[in-house]
């Protein structure tokens, strides 16, 4: 407790020590000695991971590029199209390495985002029917997404180990708060006389979050997916510091040596990525009545293929039996 | 803060019970008890003689789904589901396959003439058609008793007298026992068999449209209901003189060129069959005088006046 020191009334924080720095760092102790526990966390998520960026890697870029340009397509219409495939042009042209790299980057990116998925969803709703447990919950987001990620990064590295696992483990630690807290927010927002007028008819609670609360909170839900992704992408440079592959790692080493061409590449990359997924996410949150009422896959292109297709297009999901017959 | 305090009262199979006050009297708060919205602190609500207040929240939601339609003021339909998924959302919650539940819904949008519109969203209807979506939902499981919460209060007066004439139609064909809240006293006394006012979450009285009109319990009720027209509710039985009266002052009888009437024959019938003529209206049952009806008496049924009295002469 510093005793050495004299205790000064009017700086009395010098004299006095709590140690708090040497006990956390007991978390390190804590989390080496833990490692087993994280292990099957570790195993789910790497092999989310490897999946990912196989299957991202094995797509020539060609197709892949005409594959992001569609769902473009389909989620933000043919404008959005045409703006993605001409920064994915850009993007494959910085750099005979870049459109590589940016596939990795994209590989973590949207593990993170499923795994935030997974996790804030269930939390959202929680915490849209639990008051206490929003309560509880709102001082825990705010610190993750205010404390420096440099804080957390060696206690995961500690218990994980540097790589792709801890790179995802920290984006998630960043990007999650917004997706809980709009979940929430839309699910709190629905109309309560909708919700009444459900459990009038008969529905359960269950049967309100998934038939009511839940559709009708989608675009508040999308938004918050639209900015994890955002939060996710920026935090590759500093996963990259944990060994993190992809463009990231391209500006943290350049930032090195230093190399100003390499870091505006990698740089570069990361905002056209960015721009894509933006909007693409984006595209996604406009809700279907903003869209004159018609399904996803009514739009084009899907809409487009289907209906080239007439016998398909006769067998369309939700298409009911015919109305003209029961009516009568 | 009590909601609704000391309000019994019991409504027979197939009646339309009104519930009028003014906002803020507790008629929802009371309505939103019957089907346990709202859980009533005190005091027993009894359905079929069943105790509802009893049911398991299982059962509770079955009684919601099959016994008890319900109608919202806000119409309250469900912006991301089309005219059909909202009136079958009932028979969906409680499992009955796409269609069975298909061929219900279309049945009771049937009933309030939208065909065409099933597969309409809420917002692209006008305020009334929404409401028929809503009426539809609350008859398309055919429960036996209809909760109406202000259905038709956020609707312009021509449709509100349209989806009136609409609902009272319905409700005569499937006999439903309807709980009606409103705060229109025309509306109430319109639709309901019985009327039953509220004022600060207490029933001041129950009656027929006619019992309150004619006999307000109080000033209150008085006042609710001062600007309501009597010609549709008072009949003849009500303000008539007896015969001998009559004959007492001005002599016998001359029965031969007055208007026939019958005891319940309204107001306003009585003034079409009065302008045809000079002579009071005589009111008989099966031929046999019952009373007279001077054109002072007409006069004094229109204020209101009902006491039949030899005042005036």
């Amino acid at each position: 407790m510093g005793e050495d020191q004299t205790f000064n009334i009017l700086d009395p924080f010098s004299s006095v020590d709590f140690g708090i720095a040497d006990s956390a760092d007991g978390i390190k102790q804590w989390a080496i000695s833990n490692r087993e526990v994280i292990q099957p966390i570790k195993t789910v998520l790497n092999d989310l991971i490897v999946a990912i960026d196989t299957g991202l890697h094995a797509v020539p870029p060609l197709v892949m590029l005409a594959l992001i340009a569609l769902i473009a397509w389909q989620a933000a219409g043919a404008r959005t199209a045409v703006l993605v495939g001409m920064c994915l042009v850009a993007l494959g042209l910085l750099d005979p390495n870049a459109w590589g790299l940016a596939m990795t980057t994209l590989a973590i990116v949207i593990a993170s985002v499923i795994a935030c998925f997974v996790i804030g969803l269930p939390l959202g709703i929680l915490a849209a029917k639990s008051d206490m447990f929003e309560k509880i919950l709102r001082p825990v987001l705010d610190l993750m997404q205010t404390i420096p990620a440099f804080v957390y990064l060696v206690p995961v590295v500690m218990l994980v180990g540097i790589g792709n696992v801890s790179g995802v483990i920290v984006t998630i630690i960043f990007a999650l708060p917004p997706l809980i807290r709009l979940t929430s927010l839309g699910i709190r927002g629905v109309n309560p006389s909708v919700v009444e007028a459900a459990q009038a008819f008969g529905a359960s609670p269950r049967q309100i979050l998934v038939k009511v609360e839940l559709p009708l909170a989608t675009p508040t839900i999308l938004a918050g997916v639209n900015q994890t992704i955002m939060l996710a992408l920026s935090m590759v440079v500093i996963a990259s510091m944990i060994s993190v592959g992809g463009l990231g790692n391209e500006v943290l080493r350049a930032m090195r040596r230093p190399d100003a061409g390499k870091a505006i590449v990698g740089g570069l990359g990361i905002v056209i990525l960015a721009v894509v997924l933006d909007r693409i996410s984006q595209g996604l949150r406009q809700s279907g009545r903003d869209r004159g009422h018609r399904h996803w896959w009514q739009g084009e292109p899907v809409g487009l293929a289907l209906r080239l297709i007439p016998s398909r297009a006769d067998a369309l999901p939700q298409q009911a039996p015919d109305l003209k017959t029961t009516t009568n | 803060m009590v909601g609704v305090r000391d309000a019994s009262f019991s409504v027979s199979r197939g009646e339309i019970f009104c519930i009028m006050g003014l906002s803020g009297s507790g008629k929802s708060t009371l309505i939103r008890h019957i089907n346990r919205l709202i859980e009533p602190t005190s005091g027993t609500i009894h359905i079929e003689g069943q105790n509802i207040n009893d049911l398991s929240q299982k059962d509770l939601r079955v009684l919601r789904a099959e016994k008890i339609g319900m109608v919202f003021q806000n119409m309250a339909l469900m912006p991301h589901r089309t005219v059909l998924e909202n009136v079958a959302f009932g028979q969906q919650v409680r499992g009955h396959d796409v269609k069975a539940r298909t061929q219900t819904a279309l049945r009771a949008i049937k009933a309030v003439e939208l065909n065409g519109w099933e597969r309409k969203y809420p917002d692209e209807l006008s305020g009334g058609m929404q409401q028929r979506v809503g009426l539809a939902r609350a008859i398309a499981a055919d429960p036996a008793i209809l909760l109406m919460d202000e259905p038709f209060s956020a609707l312009d007066p021509l449709i509100r007298r349209q989806l009136q004439d609409k609902f009272m139609a319905l409700s005569a064909e499937m006999k439903k026992t309807t709980l009606f809240i409103t705060h229109d006293p025309d509306e109430a006394i319109r639709i309901g068999d019985r009327i039953a006012i509220m004022k600060d979450g207490v029933l001041v009285q129950i009656g027929t449209p006619e019992d309150i009109v004619t006999n307000p319990a109080d000033d209150y009720v008085a006042d609710f209901v001062a600007g309501i027209s009597k010609l549709e509710l008072i009949s003849a039985k009500k303000f008539m003189e007896p015969v001998a009266a009559d004959t007492q002052r001005k002599g016998p009888l001359d029965l031969d060129a007055w208007p026939e009437a019958h005891p319940d024959q309204s107001l306003d019938q009585l003034v079409d069959l009065s302008i045809a003529t000079q002579h009071p209206i005589i009111v008989k049952i099966d031929g046999k005088p019952m009373g007279v009806v001077t054109k002072n008496a007409l006069l004094r049924g229109i204020k209101g006046d009902t006491a039949p009295t030899g005042q005036a002469a």
